[in-house]
Order: C-alpha cells, then sequence, then structure tokens
C-alpha cells in the first residue's frame, strides 16, 4: 500500500512539474523540416519558409476540395488590405498529389491568386504539421509560433481570422478562439 | 528494495517526459475516431453487420527536437468500417502501431529509419503513401537517406519492406534517384555560370526500383529481382512548363498482369502555360504492363509500389463521382486538356467580382495491343504485341465538362457546370456484361450571405443516364431490351438510371454547418428501386476540433479522395467522427 501510495505520489509531482515547465512554454513549434516542392517543381525544405519577423498564415489546400478554393478566392480579394495592415503573407500548400500537381500553377496563375505557393505531393509536410484533411489553416507569428489554427472553411471564417491576425501583427497576446 | 526499484523504474520513465519540455524539444499530433452505425436496409442492399456499430481510429504523436524527430501511430480498427479492406480489422478487430519512425536531418543529409513514404518523379516507380479516408497506407519500413551531394544535386536511397495492413510484404525494395538542377548545379563552379537565359529552369533526374522476392513457383522460372527504372526531365520558361517522364520494368509475371512475360513501360507528359488570369495544361499518358508491387500475389490496393494516376478530372460533386475513371494498369493511353480563364474585373464577362470559367476534356483508350480485353483470364503464351503510344480501338472514357463560377454581389455567388461522360464500365470495373454508361450532368450551386458569418448554400444536380450494350466484337451498340421495355443486355447494378441530388447547407462561421441531402434515383429500371438516399450532418468545429454527427442512407458507389477511390457499399445509419491537431 505504502509503495503504491509512494508510487502515485512521484508519478504525480513527475507530471506536475511536466505540466509547469509546459505551461511556461508556450512555444508550440515552427514550421518544420519536409521536403516540398516550389511552383516550379523544385525541392525546398519548408523550415526555410520565412516572411521577415511578419505573420504568416500557412493553408493547406487542394485543386480538388471546393471549400479550399472558396476559402482561397475570398481571401484573395481581402489580401491586399490585409497585406497592408499587418504585413501577413499567405502561403498556400497544396496536398495534390501527381495526378493534379502539374495543374496547380495554371490553376493559381488562372484565379489571379497571388500566394506564395508550394506542392506537398506526397503529405510530407501535410504529415509533419498533423494536418488530417484540407482546408486546414495555421497563424504563425513573427517568431515562427503557431498561434492558431483552424480546420473547414466556412464563409465568414475569415472575420475571425483577421482578428486573431490583427492580434498577432501588433504582437498582442492571441485571446478568445 | 521492491518500492526502490518501482521507484527507479517510474523516474525513469517520467524524466524523458519532464526533460523534454525543459529544452526545446515539442510534441504535436493529431487523431481521428471514425464511428459507424448499420441498420439493416434490404432496399438499398445495405450488408448485414453482424457488429451493429463499427470504428476507425488512429492517433499520431510526433515529437521533434532540433533536427531530430520521432514518432508513432496508433490504430484500430473495431472493427473495420464497411468500404475499408477486410483485412484491416480481421476476423476479430485489429489493434496496434501502424507507423514509427525517427528521422534526423540537417542541411545536407535526412536519415528515417522505420517507416517512411517516399516518392521517386512522378511515382511511376516508387510512390509510398497513405490515404487514411480510404484505408490505404503501402509505407515502406525500412530506411532511407537523403543527401544534397553538391548545390542543386540530391540523391535518395532506399531499402525496405512494404507494410500490408498490420504487417509487411514479402518482397524487399531496393531504390535510388537522384535529381539534378541543372542552373543550380552550375552555380558550384561559380557564381556567374550558367547556360540558360535568365529565369529559364531545367531538371533532370532518374531512378532505379528493384523488388527482390523468392521464386517458389513450382512451373514458371519467374525472375526474383525486378527492376524498374524512370528517366525524366523538366523545362521551364516564364509562364511555360514542360514535364516529361518515361519509365521501365522489366518482365514480372504475376496475378495482376495475367502472368505475362512483357515487360512494362510508362510515359507521361505534361505541358503547361499560364499567366495572370489564364491556365492551360494539356497532358498526354500511355502505359503498357506497369501494375508493380512488391509481391506477385497481392491483388487490389494491396503491396502497391508505384502511383498511376488517372489523366481525368478529378470531381466532387457528388453526381459526377457516380462513374470515376481507375487507371488501367494493364494498358491504356489517354489525353486530357484543361484550361481556365477568369475573366478581369470590370470587364462585360467578368462583372464588379469577376468571373471564372474552366473547360476540361479527357479520352482514355485501350493501348494498342494483341490482348484480348474481353477475356482478362489468360494471354496466351504469356506474351502479347504492343504498339506503345497508339491508340487501341476501345474507348474506356470520354469526359468533358463545363464550368462557371461567378460572383454576383458581396453576398451571392453561383456555380453552374455541365458534364457529358462516356464510361466503359465493363472494362473499368472488369464487370463483364455490364456494357457502357454515357451521363448528361448539370450541376449547380447557390453561395448566399446572410450576415457577415452566417450562409446559406444549395446545391442541385441531375444525371440523365443511358446504358449501352457492347457487342462481342467491342462495338458500342444500343441496350437490348424485352417487350416490357426491360433491359436485358447490358446488365444492370442496383444504381442504374437517371438521379437527382439536392443539398442544402447552412453554416455559422467558423463554427457551425448544419446540412440536409437527398439522392434520389428516380430514373432505376425497376420501380421498387427508386429510392430515396436522406442523409444530414451536423458539424461543429472548433479551432482543429471537428466532431461530425450524420444520420442517413449511403448509396453504394465508388469513394475517391485524393487521387484514389475505393468502393462503398450502401449503409443506412448514424456516423460519428471526431479529429483534432493538437
Amino acid at each position: 500500500m505504502r509503495t503504491m501510495f509512494l508510487s502515485i505520489s512521484f508519478m504525480f509531482l513527475s507530471l506536475c512539474s511536466v505540466k509547469e515547465s509546459h505551461a511556461q512554454d508556450n512555444v508550440k513549434q515552427v514550421i518544420p523540416s519536409a521536403s516540398i516542392k516550389n511552383i516550379k517543381g523544385e525541392k525546398v525544405n519548408s523550415a526555410t519558409i520565412t516572411n521577415d519577423g511578419k505573420p504568416i498564415l500557412l493553408n493547406f489546400w487542394a485543386t480538388w476540395c471546393k471549400p479550399c478554393i472558396q476559402e482561397l478566392s475570398n481571401l484573395s480579394s481581402l489580401y491586399d488590405d490585409w497585406k497592408e495592415a499587418t504585413g501577413v503573407k499567405i502561403v498556400a500548400v497544396s496536398v495534390d498529389d501527381v495526378r493534379n500537381s502539374a495543374k496547380v500553377a495554371p490553376f493559381i496563375n488562372g484565379k489571379r491568386w497571388e500566394y506564395e505557393v508550394y506542392l506537398d505531393e506526397n503529405g510530407d509536410l501535410k504529415r509533419a504539421m498533423n494536418v488530417n484533411n484540407v482546408p486546414h489553416s495555421f497563424l504563425i507569428d513573427g517568431n515562427g509560433k503557431i498561434v492558431w489554427q483552424h480546420n473547414s472553411y466556412a464563409p465568414g471564417d475569415e472575420e475571425k481570422l483577421y482578428e486573431v491576425l490583427k492580434q498577432v501583427a501588433a504582437g498582442q497576446e492571441v485571446t478568445g478562439h | 528494495m521492491k518500492t526502490l526499484l518501482l521507484l527507479t523504474c517510474i523516474y525513469c520513465f517520467t524524466l524523458p517526459l519532464v526533460a523534454q519540455n525543459q529544452s526545446d524539444g515539442s510534441i504535436g499530433g493529431n487523431f481521428q475516431i471514425d464511428v459507424q452505425s448499420y441498420s439493416p436496409d434490404s432496399l438499398i442492399g445495405a450488408q448485414n453487420v453482424p457488429e451493429k456499430v463499427r470504428s476507425n481510429a488512429f492517433l499520431n504523436l510526433n515529437y521533434t527536437k532540433g533536427n531530430f524527430s520521432a514518432g508513432v501511430r496508433y490504430e484500430s480498427y473495431l472493427k473495420e468500417i464497411l468500404g475499408f479492406s477486410p483485412n484491416w480489422g480481421g476476423k476479430e478487430g485489429n489493434a496496434g502501431i501502424g507507423y514509427r519512425y525517427a528521422r534526423y536531418s540537417n542541411d545536407d543529409f535526412d536519415v528515417t529509419i522505420g517507416n517512411f513514404y517516399e516518392q521517386f518523379g512522378n511515382g511511376m516507380i516508387l510512390r509510398t503513401y497513405e490515404e487514411r479516408g480510404l484505408g490505404l497506407d503501402n509505407a515502406l519500413d525500412g530506411v532511407r537517406a537523403k543527401l544534397t551531394m553538391a548545390k542543386g544535386l540530391q540523391i535518395t536511397g532506399v531499402f525496405g519492406k512494404q507494410r500490408s495492413f498490420f504487417n509487411v510484404g514479402p518482397g524487399i525494395v531496393r531504390g535510388i534517384d537522384g535529381e539534378l538542377l541543372v542552373e543550380d548545379f552550375l552555380k558550384n563552379f561559380g557564381d556567374n555560370v550558367s547556360i540558360l537565359p535568365e529565369g529559364w529552369r531545367l531538371r533532370f533526374g532518374g531512378g532505379v526500383v528493384s523488388k527482390y522476392e523468392q521464386d517458389t513457383d513450382p512451373t514458371l522460372n519467374l525472375p526474383e529481382n525486378v527492376l524498374a527504372y524512370n528517366a525524366r526531365m523538366t523545362f521551364q520558361a516564364g509562364g511555360l512548363a514542360l514535364d516529361a517522364e518515361y519509365a521501365y520494368k522489366i518482365n514480372d509475371p504475376k496475378t495482376t498482369n495475367v502472368n505475362t512475360f512483357n515487360s512494362g513501360r510508362a510515359l507521361y507528359v505534361n505541358a503547361s502555360y499560364s499567366s495572370p488570369g489564364i491556365g492551360i495544361n494539356v497532358s498526354l499518358k500511355s502505359l503498357d504492363n506497369m501494375d508493380f508491387r512488391s509481391s506477385r500475389r497481392s491483388q487490389l490496393t494491396d503491396l502497391v509500389l508505384n502511383y498511376l494516376p488517372a489523366v481525368t478530372k478529378q470531381y466532387t460533386y457528388r453526381l459526377l463521382t457516380l462513374y470515376p475513371y481507375a487507371t488501367q494498369p494493364n494498358g491504356e493511353i489517354g489525353i486530357q486538356a484543361d484550361l481556365l480563364y477568369t475573366f478581369p474585373k470590370g470587364s462585360f464577362l467578368g462583372g464588379k467580382y469577376g468571373t471564372s470559367i474552366n473547360i476540361n476534356y479527357a479520352r482514355v483508350h485501350s493501348i494498342d495491343s494483341s490482348r484480348n480485353l474481353s477475356d482478362s483470364t489468360a494471354i496466351e503464351g504469356n506474351l502479347y504485341n504492343t504498339n506503345f503510344l497508339s491508340f487501341g480501338r476501345r474507348v474506356f472514357f470520354d469526359d468533358i465538362n463545363v464550368e462557371i463560377q461567378k460572383k454576383w454581389s458581396k453576398d451571392f455567388k453561383t456555380n453552374f457546370g455541365y458534364m457529358r461522360q462516356y464510361y466503359l464500365k465493363e472494362l473499368i470495373e472488369l464487370l463483364p456484361g455490364t456494357g457502357a454508361i454515357k451521363t448528361d450532368v448539370i450541376t449547380s450551386e447557390f453561395i448566399y450571405s446572410l450576415t457577415t458569418t452566417k450562409t446559406i448554400r444549395i446545391e442541385l444536380q441531375h444525371m440523365a443516364a443511358e446504358h449501352r450494350k457492347i457487342d462481342a466484337d467491342g462495338n458500342d451498340k444500343e441496350a437490348e431490351k424485352d417487350p416490357n421495355g426491360f433491359t436485358i443486355s447490358p446488365k444492370l447494378d442496383n444504381n442504374n438510371g437517371s438521379w437527382i441530388y439536392a443539398l442544402a447547407e447552412y453554416t455559422i462561421a467558423p463554427q457551425w454547418f448544419i446540412s440536409l441531402f437527398n439522392e434520389y434515383n428516380y430514373g432505376n429500371e425497376d420501380p421498387n428501386r427508386r429510392l430515396n438516399y436522406l442523409s444530414g450532418n451536423i458539424i461543429y468545429v472548433k479551432d482543429a476540433l471537428r466532431l461530425t454527427v450524420g444520420y442517413g442512407r449511403v448509396r453504394g458507389g465508388i469513394l475517391c479522395v485524393g487521387g484514389v477511390c475505393r468502393p462503398v457499399p450502401a449503409s443506412n445509419g448514424f456516423s460519428l467522427s471526431i479529429s483534432s491537431t493538437f
């Protein structure tokens, strides 16, 4: 009995210390290193994606995903204003595999989108960032921390996103999400 | 003594957890739990499921510290949801660690041990990947190294055995692949060394894959080492891109190619041009006997080593997915052309908010060969002749699609589409006597925002279907009917005839989705099968958490995710799905 009590106390203590140190450490992760391709099809290490200390909106999408296209179309009309106000860069990572990946560049251009686009043909970055389904967005602050994320898209999501983005750009703690 | 031992164990176990948080290491992951209940429904042909409720689930955990990362995935199939291969759950259900790896990477090299997913070029000789929604996972289990030899030159090498459900297959897979970016590579010899004009890019690549599997066949002398290779190049100048890959595989007799001793070949060429507002893409793919697996006896999606995507448009509107084309690895030749144009805002057709038009055409034929396509059970003498790159007489698939998207005002948007398709069911699905299906589909979608966060979306679709007979010589003929008007030939399935589909969805951003949809097979030849498939879903989203509750009938059909499809049987019942990223 005593053994058990001791063990449990010890385990509890250990776990408390884990929790405590976790609370102090809000750094979740930066963009992990995975082999993706740029729009020219050249291999790029995803960890090198930066925006000079300003926020990045990293959006996973696919050409066959209707809500993704709706989201990126709606963001496209807001992008200039958002860039001006917050300095944000939108990085659109296509998870299309080789069936459709050659269509991504013509698609982006055909839609007149001005995002920085990458191809994650075999899902390496998708896996490294633990993405289940597209669309999935991550908001990354100037220090490379993921401060907000959202799965799926409904029209109007950008309202909430913009609130969070303004907080991030102003260097404030992200609240209320 | 016992106490001390126990304490030591606990300390050792918990220390790494504590330690990891004191440094920069981080843990992340995701999970998904799908639960489905099955009610008897003989009308739609739902299978009897003795367990009544089934569930698939997985959880990924990834640990990263600096250049080091490691992870595991726990998976459970208790038992597998209908449509997944019954090998997942086996007789009594299955659960366990399906994937684990450790990886170290820096700027020059990247080494992984354990499970990994890899793709050489376009994947025609090697692609291991996962599609969890379809129950596909052919990860290699072994070791992979990627080395950057010099600026612009990267080499990847793999050794492994392939995952087959909770086991590995019998074959050993070895592969090496190199990629050379010409302009970057020349920079090794000086910053100004260049052979191409400014902005032009040229890339070469090549890979070799070899599979070893013992020959235990009593009659045939089978190659134990099967070699496949590819060569590829990409050229880019401004908005123009040209991509070509050729792959070859030595003779590889096995179940799926009816033990032919022919070698395999594949060619894929893609050209695209784009500039702001316009995107054009044209592709050609020809392949002959390119089914490549790490086991001669595996079938369907098990132990597939390469990826041969269809050169057809990937549809998402429900009725457009009723007859999706699947690549015929034993031989096909296809072309596809795709045009996307966005009219400038403010122009006559563009209006205030812009209009997009997308036209896609795809056609796939048999490859010109001496193979008897109608009898897939034997090849005389285990050999046949092929005219590679020549269109054969049989049309597998022909499809034209036009879609127009227009935003009328800040609050209102529409998408209209039309598709005409020809689908040679009896050869694509290997179901002799089922003939071909000609369809005309109209799709429409209306999106109206009531407020900035509340939106209504309506979809209406109609499919007119005509079933065609294919005679003994492979000619397309009108269906043969009896005096009462019932079709004698081709053989019809449960979902024959015309369909209508309607969906209404109400969303409150960023959290709620409520949708109701119905598919009605009103044109079914059998009046008792003119059924409604009514379903409803409520989805709650909070950041990366997604909770879906659904109820309804699901029609049997083919479900496609990414570029891959699997058959899903008809079912009726509740569904629940929870997923999140942490």
